[in-house]
């Protein structure tokens, strides 16, 4: 029971301080800034406003009202990137009236925009939330096309659209040659080619045709915008293919899934070419990832690649830590890896300093961790979203909070948390 | 009464149903791999029995461990000063579909599900065993030395499953686990039902579930009956005894009734666990585990009064609606009851991998709901506690004299990511080291791939 009632407390604590401070000082953090500024040992961050104040050293309290909390040192970071998810656009995976994540017709449409379908009540925020992460970029899938359609970054805050940055294309290429392709991955490709010439000068009305009018303005808006596009590739080949493509037609691409990326890292990096990848990924799991390994992240960055940590999927999006702890122990940089989390996706999909990044003037979405960000045995201990320290519950604290007191009297269905 | 009547009847039952007199089928030929005496001194050793010896000792000789602790150590032997690192036994996945679903994922390497029959308790795991699988190489890096390799859930009785040395062979009878007992492999819940329900036919809910395996336990007691029945016939001299027919899934329900083939189900709700332990009373038999498990903290109590073991994820949840209910602290609670069995399980190529550190996480999340948890308890979830449900802890699973010499030396504290398994010994022989490239076994899938790219 005193195990109930202390956490029961410090969560009561942590929301009234949500409620009741103006302002909060966290007195000597190390804290990663993730810009220009650095790492700071020993540094304090004063929040007001929503947004990051001061960065410095011994500040004063500039006003009343003031929560001040000492950090001991602890790490300070930008809130997490949770990776391409269904945050918000999928409640349980198998129970499809709660999923809208992937689009089932059979026809190309890179107008399927997932951006409606957002709910910030979904259960699965919060949980992701207290665990230190701040925004996701919504992946949008189709089961009959390589267009997997649109989807973009938001902020885990809890707005209704707190979307950040322009909207992202998602292209599927590779091994999964969908039902579209005829089932080899040159027909992916020459369908590809159809579609951008077809949005760059639209067929006569007689003509077959592989897009709507919506799709042709979506793809031309890619095509003259450099909003980003995502492709869904592995194998060494492909992503040069990929790279090639993109430049013909103007599209400014990401590489997501990378397993084969490391062995094309020059070009990448000379096409300035993103990279989002899962460091756990060591297996040939099929035949376009037969070059995996735990190194991946490592060669890429240390070959100028800007990386992303990616694919813990929606439910245990908290496990990004985890993998970029796991491509640390293969060599990444320490920075890098929480830059892979922070600064790099806030940078290529949202072009801002609103996340991924503790700067004077902005967005306060920071999160102070109990050691090493990227450990297995770390936690975030607090949480701040716009500003304001966030209640540490989601449905799983008040299930733990539930079943935690041993032997009650009554049913636990009247032990509320 | 029964029971007792069929620990009697069903080693007859093994002679009697091939005619003769017959060895075990598909026996193993492991045998442990070249080994010599080896000491490893100023260990951290984590003894998986619930200790943590600092600056100690451990001897492997003859593929066993004669000695752990501190004191005298022998001189002239190969030694391993591991200057404080921590040294662990073997780690062991009680839930691995290695083998039967191998890298690549092709179509072809499809063999874990024999979904044409929701009751299959005839079909073995090790018939689908891909001893070529670039995973048990994958799994070697982190530490696995014993992995139970199981079918899968889409069946209500999915077959029976098999346990494996984590050495390469070209078969898997040479990585079999000697003497390890059979497991059997059941689901509860959402995938028979699924599977089963789209083709319209049983079953399509969980009481058709219910339904299906107790007929399957009402036909296994009665082919025990025949036999004893035709045995008696023949003791009593009659000449009309007919030899029953001989039925590969009464086979192995039968040994599950007798005791001798153990029990891991797939159930990830609390109501259904209790339902399937009712079951368990019902036909006299025993649920060794509940896997996935993902409320197993509403009966942590439960499971312990009844000595079922809980092989169950740090923090997956939600893929499902039955599981939906995941905390991070469920391996925590569930260990918490005297008596307890928690167990980490992956049910996966990846999660294999890092076991230790699916450990670390359940771990971190008990301590800071108030349970005291040290590494030293924490490590039997991935070790003696898998042992014990797998019926070889008599052998492997613990660091102790006359065991198995399964042993891991970490590069730091296991319970951290940026530990790595150095070096991993199975049954003494020295079968990974991560300085050494000529100790890291390469499946024949993946020599002499990409060619011409260099690494």
């Amino acid at each position: 029971m005193k195990t109930l009632k202390t956490l029961l407390i410090a969560s009561l604590a942590a929301f009234s301080l949500a409620v009741q401070a103006d302002a909060i000082l966290i007195r000597g953090a190390t804290v990663h800034t993730m810009g220009e500024g650095g790492t700071l040992e020993n540094t304090d961050v004063f929040i007001s406003g929503g947004k990051i104040q001061r960065i410095g050293k011994d500040l004063p309290i500039p006003q009343d009202d003031v929560y001040v909390f000492d950090a001991e040192g602890k790490p300070l970071t930008p809130g997490f990137f949770a990776g391409i998810t269904s945050l918000g656009i999928t409640e349980v995976s198998a129970v499809e009236e709660s999923s809208d994540g992937s689009l089932a017709l059979s026809e190309m449409r890179p107008e399927f925009d997932i951006v409606p379908a957002y709910n910030p009540n979904s259960s699965l925020i919060p949980v992701a939330r207290i665990e230190g992460f701040s925004f996701t970029l919504l992946g949008a899938g189709a089961k009959g096309s390589i267009f997997g359609g649109q989807g973009r970054l938001v902020a885990l805050n809890g707005g209704y659209q707190s979307f950040i940055g322009s909207s992202v294309l998602f292209i599927n290429v590779g091994r999964d040659a969908s039902s579209l392709s005829g089932g080899s991955r040159a027909g992916q490709w020459m369908l590809l080619h159809q579609a951008m010439q077809e949005a760059d000068n639209p067929p006569a009305s007689n003509d077959a045709r592989l897009l709507t009018r919506n799709g042709r303005n979506t793809l031309s808006a890619y095509a003259e915008n450099g909003m980003k596009t995502v492709f869904n590739v592995d194998r060494a080949s492909d992503i040069l293919e990929v790279l090639r493509f993109a430049e013909s037609y103007g599209l400014s691409p990401v590489i997501s899934g990378g397993a084969e990326a490391w062995m094309v890292a020059k070009q990448l990096a000379v096409a300035k070419v993103p990279v989002l990848l899962n460091p756990l990924s060591n297996l040939p799991g099929n035949f376009d990832s037969l070059g995996s390994r735990l190194d991946n992240a490592a060669i890429l960055e240390a070959a100028g690649v800007t990386i992303v940590i990616s694919g813990a999927g929606s439910h245990n999006a908290r496990k990004q830590r985890q993998m970029a702890g796991n491509a640390v122990s293969y060599g990444l940089p320490h920075e890098a890896g929480i830059a892979a989390l922070t600064s790099n996706p806030a940078q290529i999909f949202g072009f801002t300093d609103d996340q991924g990044i503790i700067k004077r003037n902005k967005p306060a979405n920071v999160v102070l961790w109990s050691g090493d960000p990227l450990e297995v045995t770390s936690v975030a201990e607090r949480v701040i979203i716009n500003g304001e320290l966030i209640p540490m519950e989601s449905r799983q604290t008040k299930l733990r909070d539930r079943y935690l007191p041993e032997n009650p009297d009554m049913p636990r269905a009247y032990i509320k948390p | 009464m029964r029971l007792n009547f069929l620990l009697v009847l069903l080693p007859m039952l093994m002679v009697l149903s091939s005619g003769d007199v017959q060895a075990e089928v598909y026996p193993s030929t492991y045998s442990p791999l070249p080994s010599e005496t080896t000491l490893i001194t100023h260990a951290t050793i984590l003894t998986g029995t619930g200790e943590r010896l600092d600056d100690a000792s451990l001897l492997m000789s003859n593929g066993k461990i004669t000695f752990v602790g501190e004191g005298e150590v022998p001189t002239g032997v190969k030694t391993i000063d591991a200057g404080g690192r921590w040294v662990t036994p073997g780690l062991i996945d009680v839930h691995s579909h290695l083998g039967v679903y191998a890298s690549p994922g092709v179509k072809a390497h499809s063999d874990g599900n024999e979904m044409t029959n929701p009751t299959t308790p005839n079909v073995w795991a090790e018939h689908s065993v891909w001893p070529q699988d670039p995973g048990f190489a994958r799994a070697l890096a982190g530490g696995i030395t014993t992995l139970q390799t199981l079918p899968g859930s889409g069946n209500l009785i999915g077959g029976r499953g098999v346990t494996l040395k984590n050495v390469y062979s070209n078969s898997y009878q040479g990585m079999k686990f000697p003497d390890a007992p059979y497991g059997l492999k059941m689901a509860c819940g959402e995938n028979p039902k699924r599977v089963y329900g789209d083709r319209k036919q049983l079953p399509s809910t969980r009481m058709g579930n219910m339904a299906a395996y107790r007929a399957q336990w009402i036909s296994a007691q009665r082919y025990i009956d025949d036999w004893v029945t035709y045995e008696k016939k023949v003791a009593d001299g009659k000449n009309d005894a007919k030899v029953p027919k001989r039925d590969l899934k009464m086979e192995t329900l039968a040994g599950v009734l007798n005791g001798e083939i153990l029990v891991h189900m797939h159930c990830y709700r609390a109501d259904e666990m209790m339902t399937i332990l009712d079951m368990a009373d019902e036909f006299g038999y025993k649920v060794t585990a509940f896997h996935h498990g993902v409320e197993a903290y509403k009966i942590a109590d439960k499971l312990a009064e009844n000595n079922v073991c809980g092989a169950l994820w740090a923090d997956w949840w939600g893929f499902k609606m039955e599981a939906y209910d995941g905390i991070q602290e469920n391996i925590a609670i569930v260990d918490r009851p005297q008596g307890s069995c928690a167990i980490v399980h992956s049910d996966s190529a990846e999660g294999i991998q890092r076991l230790n550190q699916e450990a670390a996480k359940a771990m971190t999340r008990g301590n800071l709901a108030g349970m005291d948890i040290s590494p030293e308890r924490a490590i039997g979830w991935i070790t003696s506690n898998a042992a014990k449900s797998l019926g070889i802890e008599d052998q492997t699973g613990s660091l102790e004299a006359g065991k198995m010499a399964d042993v891991v030396i970490w590069s730091g504290n296991p319970f951290s990511v940026y530990a790595k398994a150095g070096q991993v010994f199975i049954d003494g022989a020295l079968v990974y080291d991560r300085d050494n490239p000529d100790l890291q076994p390469v499946s024949d899938f993946e020599l002499g791939q990409l060619q011409g790219v260099s690494k």
